[in-house]
């Protein structure tokens, strides 16, 4: 038992590291795959395919001058951008990246933690993730920071309630609120974006908007706000904010996977005649190039869609998601029942 | 045991923090106080084992309630020297009130230690579980809970209807 401690504590720094590891590379990724969309180089100066590029900015990040704002309030400016470092680090927690690795008989589960509200949990980290940006809007002191938060905590409630109902239909489906389970149930059957279409179509644009991804960056829409809400953060509390949201794209891509494309389980999987770590080190790849196709989707959509102005923004997330969530519930009720699912 | 430890550790985290949101003066640190009360209740939940409340209590009190409230003080910018200065009547009303409130709380509590509703014999850990609370709500106390809906329904239609009347 302290054996599986002592691996479950390793486990979330391992997950901790990858995490940071990987939103570090996607700042790269995103300026390279800008830079082909846009038919320019990009960054290639710092080390092979400027792939040093992100320690570089690193570096830069850490060693410019910090500026609190002198009619700033001191501590929630700083407390702001590292809540929102915090609840980004939070839900990695609960993502099954893997069936588990098997050493001498004990198998040893690529998930943090398999809690049974999985999915309220991340509901809930997502929904207070907004104090982050909320509080270093406000403790700036400055009308474009102000702007920008109110703006960002007015979306990111606007679509929570749609992306809530877009899972509570997912729910019907699978009768647990458990991800490790979710994932175990696709292996059986078919991905849940098989009975899930509209669902999966509504989660992932309020998985656009939560992570304040184009085309819903309007809480730090620069044409119009300057820098939105850290117009005044330098140095690495910039840094943080900027960070923080390159690890909740990888970690909305990852509970996408998880959620609707089956996870850490593939097509065929067990007629590769593979057994045990072997296949469980497949697995965990399958899983991690399905996040890196929803990453590319990401960016892919920043770099081709125009931001939209707030009125429509507002528009789509009440009068559309909200309606067509709630007619996916009675959807899948009538399907299920029709099909005597429900009991 | 070590529950206990945590038990005393969310209780002192609540009392403080509520104390936090009455007395401080800037109402951004209150609002930001009431939050941490609510986790250190929803900590209390986790604690007796309901699992399902206690995320609910942070999903929709902590992330959906209190970010409007912050949204309002924020855009309203509210500082001390605006405040609102109330009569020494209106000061000893709310304090009389509140002091009969927490009587009949006192009562309450005490009330339950002697009819023993709880029995920790019987007493089935596993009811605080999304799953047990979904049949209990929907097979047993199903018209209570249609009713508390209607209640929500018809709350909310008035919430649009006041928010409308300026416009016609």
């Amino acid at each position: 038992m302290d054996s599986m401690l002592i691996y479950k504590a390793l486990l979330t720094v391992g997950v901790f590291a990858v995490s940071l590891g990987i939103a570090a590379y996607l700042t790269w990724g995103e300026r390279k795959l800008a830079a082909i969309l846009q038919d320019r180089v990009g960054p290639d100066r710092a080390g092979p395919f400027g792939l040093l590029q992100p320690l570089a900015d690193g570096v830069k990040m850490l060693m410019k001058e910090e500026m609190i704002p002198s009619k700033a309030n001191k501590w929630l400016f700083i407390f702001g951008p590292s809540f929102f470092m915090l609840t980004a680090c939070m839900t990695g927690a609960v993502i099954p990246w893997g069936s588990g690795i098997t050493v001498d008989g004990v198998v040893y589960p690529l998930q943090v933690t398999d809690i049974n509200i999985g999915l309220l949990y991340l509901l809930g980290v997502v929904s207070i993730g907004v104090y982050g940006i909320m509080i270093g809007g406000w403790s700036s002191n400055n009308k474009y920071s102000l702007l920008g938060a109110l703006r960002a905590s007015s979306q990111m409630i606007s679509y929570e309630v749609a992306m809530g109902m877009a899972l509570i239909a997912l729910t019907m489906i699978t009768g647990t609120l458990s991800l490790g389970e979710i994932s175990r149930q696709q292996d059986a059957g078919l991905a849940n974006v098989v009975y899930q279409p509209l669902g999966f179509l509504i989660f992932i644009i309020c998985a656009f908007a939560e992570t304040n991804r184009a085309p819903f960056d309007l809480p730090e829409s620069e044409s119009e706000l300057v820098g939105g809400y850290h117009t005044e953060y330098s140095s690495m509390k910039l840094g943080f904010f900027l960070f923080a949201e390159y690890i909740n794209m990888f970690i909305s891509s990852a509970v996408m996977a998880t959620l609707y494309f089956g996870g850490y389980n593939f097509p065929f999987q067990h007629e590769l005649g593979l057994e045990g770590n072997t296949l469980a080190i497949l697995q965990t790849a399958a899983l991690f190039i399905k996040i890196a196709i929803f990453i590319f989707v990401f960016m892919w959509v920043r770099w081709t869609l125009p931001r939209f102005r707030y009125d429509q923004l507002m528009n789509l997330g009440w009068k559309v998601l909200l309606p067509l969530s709630i007619a996916n519930i009675f959807i899948t009720g009538i399907v299920m029942w029709a099909l005597g699912k429900l009991n | 045991m070590l529950s206990e430890y945590i038990f005393w550790f969310l209780s002192f985290v609540a009392v403080f923090s509520a104390a936090g949101m009455i007395f401080s003066k800037n109402p951004v640190y209150s609002v930001l106080s009431l939050i941490v009360t609510f986790f250190a209740v929803a900590g209390h939940y986790f604690l007796l084992g309901a699992q399902f409340l206690a995320a609910v209590h942070i999903i929709v009190y902590a992330g959906a309630i209190m970010v409007l409230f912050l949204y309002v003080i924020m855009m309203l910018n509210l500082n001390e020297l605006e405040e609102e200065k109330k009569s020494l009547y209106t000061k000893a009303l709310s304090f009389f009130a509140g002091g009969v409130l927490m009587l009949v709380l006192i009562a309450v509590v005490r009330r339950t230690e002697e009819l023993q509703l709880i029995q920790p014999a019987v007493y089935n850990a596993d009811l605080g579980l999304t799953q047990h609370l979904g049949k209990v709500l929907y097979k047993e106390f199903l018209v209570p809970f249609e009713l508390a809906s209607v209640l929500f329904l018809s709350a909310m239609v008035g919430a649009v209807y006041l928010s409308k009347k300026d416009l016609a």
